[in-house]
C-alpha cells in the first residue's frame, strides 16, 4: 500500500455490506432518504454535502459531491462559496474557543 | 479547461464570420484522427469502462432493438455552422462545405408527402445557413407538419438571417437553442467567447416576436447540455432553475428545458481522450443505463436523413456513418415506410449517452 487514499476505492464503498448486510442496508436507506428531494432541493443537499465534505476532509466525499453537485446543476461560483461556508465554521469554531483561553487566563491572572 | 479553451480561441480566428468572431477549429480543419468516424468508432469499441452496448442490451432483454413506427423525420442539412462547440458532435463549423442540394431536399419533401409523419425536425450544423432551409420549412408546413428548428441562437444575430424570426413565427416553426447554462462563463466555455450575450440578445427578439409566450402558439424550448464531463440534472429542476434565472436576470420566457447527455463522439470525445476523463465518462454512462430510457430512445420514433439523403437511425449514427442496416433502404430516393417503419436499429457503445440516467435524445430526458 504506498498511499491510504485511491481513488478507485470509492467504488468499493458497497464492500461494506459484505461484513454486515443488515448494518449496510439500514444505512444506505437512511441514506438515500436524506438526499431525497423533500423540503430542501436535491441540488440545495448536494452543496450542503460538499460543504461538509470539506470540513470533515473526506477526499472520497469530495470527489464524489463535487461531480454530484454538477450533475445537480450548481456551478463553480456556488460550490466554491459551500466550501468557504466549511471553512468559515471550521475557523470560526477554532476561533470562538478563544474565549476559553480567555476564561483561563482570566483565571490565572491578577 | 478553461485556459485550453483560451489557448484554442487565440490560435484561430475567423474573419468570415462575424457572429462568434472567435471560433475553435473543427477537427477536420485541425486533420485531427478523431475527424475519422472509424478512429472514433474504434475507441468507442475497446473501452474498458463498459460492457459491450449490445450485451447490456441483451442483457436487459431488449436486443435486437426495432423501430416503432416513425413520427419524426429529422433532417440534417449539412454541417455549416457560424459557431464551433467544444462538445459539437457534427464538428460542425464555418470551414464545412457539407451542404444538402435543393434536389435532395425536394426527395425528402416527397417521400414525407407519402406519409403521414407528423414532425419534420430540421437540425445541422445550423441549418438556416442552408439554402434551402426556408423552402424545406414552407414545403412541410404546407404538407401540415409540424416543423422544429434546432437553432443556435447567434444565428439570429447574422446580417442575412434578420428576417430570419419573422419567418419562423410566420410558419408557426417550433424552435428549440442551445443554452448549456444561464451563466456567461460555463456558456462561452463550451460554445465560444460571447456565446451567451449573443444568445440572450436572441431569445429576447425570440420572446419580442411572441415565442415562448403564453397562448401565443410560438414554442421556445431550451436545451441543457452539462459543460464538462458529467450527467445532467434532472429536468424539471432544471428548468426550474434556469426559467428563474433567465426571467429575473433577462426577461426571458420560454416553455421548456430539455436536458440532453453529451455523446461521446466526435469533439466531445476529443475532449473527453484529452483531459483524461475518456474511460471514466464511458464508467459513469453505463453505470447509469435505464432499461426504461433504452425502450424509449429516440431512434425506435425517428428517421435521420443525412445531408447526402443517406439515412440514419439517428443524428448521433449519422456523424459516425453509420446508415440504417439490416435491409432497411439507405437512400432517401429509395424510401419505404414500410420497412422503416419496423427496422432494426444499429447500436454502439456511443448509445450509452441515451441510455444514461433519465435517458437523453434529442428530445431531452424521458418523463
Amino acid at each position: 500500500m504506498d498511499t491510504y487514499y485511491h481513488p478507485h476505492d470509492l467504488g468499493k464503498f458497497a464492500d461494506m455490506g459484505k461484513g454486515n448486510k443488515n448494518l449496510w442496508d439500514k444505512f444506505m436507506s437512511y441514506y438515500s432518504a436524506v438526499f431525497a428531494e423533500a423540503a430542501l432541493t436535491e441540488r440545495e443537499k448536494a452543496l450542503i454535502a460538499l460543504g461538509v465534505a470539506h470540513a470533515v476532509q473526506c477526499p472520497y466525499c469530495i470527489d464524489a459531491y463535487s461531480q454530484a453537485c454538477l450533475e445537480k446543476g450548481s456551478n463553480t461560483e456556488e460550490m466554491t462559496e459551500a466550501v468557504h461556508v466549511a471553512c468559515a465554521i471550521r475557523g470560526g469554531a477554532s476561533l470562538v474557543h478563544g474565549v476559553q483561553m480567555r476564561n483561563v487566563v482570566e483565571k490565572l491572572s491578577m | 479547461m478553461a485556459s485550453r479553451c483560451v489557448t484554442w480561441s487565440k490560435s484561430y480566428r475567423c474573419d468570415i464570420v462575424k457572429v462568434g468572431k472567435i471560433v475553435a477549429p473543427t477537427l477536420q480543419a485541425r486533420n485531427s484522427p478523431l475527424a475519422s468516424s472509424d478512429e472514433q468508432l474504434k475507441l468507442l469499441a475497446a473501452s474498458k469502462s463498459c460492457s459491450p452496448f449490445h450485451a447490456k442490451m441483451e442483457q436487459a432483454g431488449l436486443a435486437p432493438l426495432h423501430a416503432t413506427g416513425i413520427s419524426v423525420f429529422q433532417i440534417n442539412v449539412g454541417k455549416l455552422c457560424n459557431q464551433t462547440c467544444r462538445h459539437c458532435h457534427v464538428d460542425a463549423g464555418p470551414d464545412r462545405k457539407e451542404q444538402m442540394a435543393h434536389d435532395t431536399a425536394e426527395l425528402c419533401i416527397k417521400a414525407l408527402a407519402r406519409t403521414g409523419i407528423p414532425t419534420v425536425d430540421i437540425t445541422g450544423g445550423a441549418p438556416e445557413l442552408n439554402p434551402n432551409f426556408r423552402w424545406l420549412v414552407e414545403q412541410s408546413r404546407a404538407l401540415g407538419r409540424h416543423v422544429i428548428d434546432r437553432c443556435n441562437l447567434t444565428v439570429l444575430l447574422m446580417p442575412s438571417q434578420e428576417d430570419l424570426p419573422e419567418f419562423l413565427a410566420r410558419h408557426q416553426v417550433e424552435v428549440i437553442a442551445s443554452l448549456p447554462y444561464f451563466l456567461p462563463a460555463q456558456t462561452d466555455a463550451q460554445r465560444g467567447e460571447g456565446v451567451f450575450d449573443k444568445s440572450v440578445h436572441a431569445l429576447q427578439k425570440l420572446n419580442k416576436f411572441g415565442y415562448g409566450a403564453d397562448g401565443s402558439g410560438l414554442i421556445l424550448n431550451l436545451v441543457y447540455n452539462p459543460v464538462g464531463a458529467f450527467l445532467p440534472p434532472t429536468q424539471e429542476a432544471m428548468e426550474t432553475q434556469f426559467k428563474r434565472e433567465l426571467a429575473t436576470r433577462y426577461g426571458i420566457t420560454f416553455n421548456h428545458l430539455y436536458t440532453i447527455t453529451n455523446m461521446p463522439i466526435s469533439r466531445f470525445l476529443e475532449f473527453l481522450v484529452e483531459s483524461g476523463n475518456f474511460e471514466g465518462y464511458m464508467q459513469r454512462l453505463a453505470n447509469a443505463f435505464n432499461p426504461a430510457a433504452a425502450v424509449g430512445v429516440m431512434c425506435r420514433y425517428t428517421l435521420s436523413v443525412g445531408w447526402d439523403g443517406t439515412l440514419y437511425d439517428c443524428d448521433f449514427n449519422q456523424m459516425l456513418d453509420v446508415p440504417v442496416d439490416f435491409g432497411a433502404p439507405r437512400h432517401i430516393r429509395d424510401f419505404d415506410a414500410a420497412q422503416l417503419h419496423t427496422r432494426r436499429i444499429v447500436i454502439g457503445n456511443h448509445c450509452y449517452g441515451c441510455t444514461a440516467g433519465a435517458g437523453s435524445s434529442c428530445g431531452g430526458a424521458m418523463g
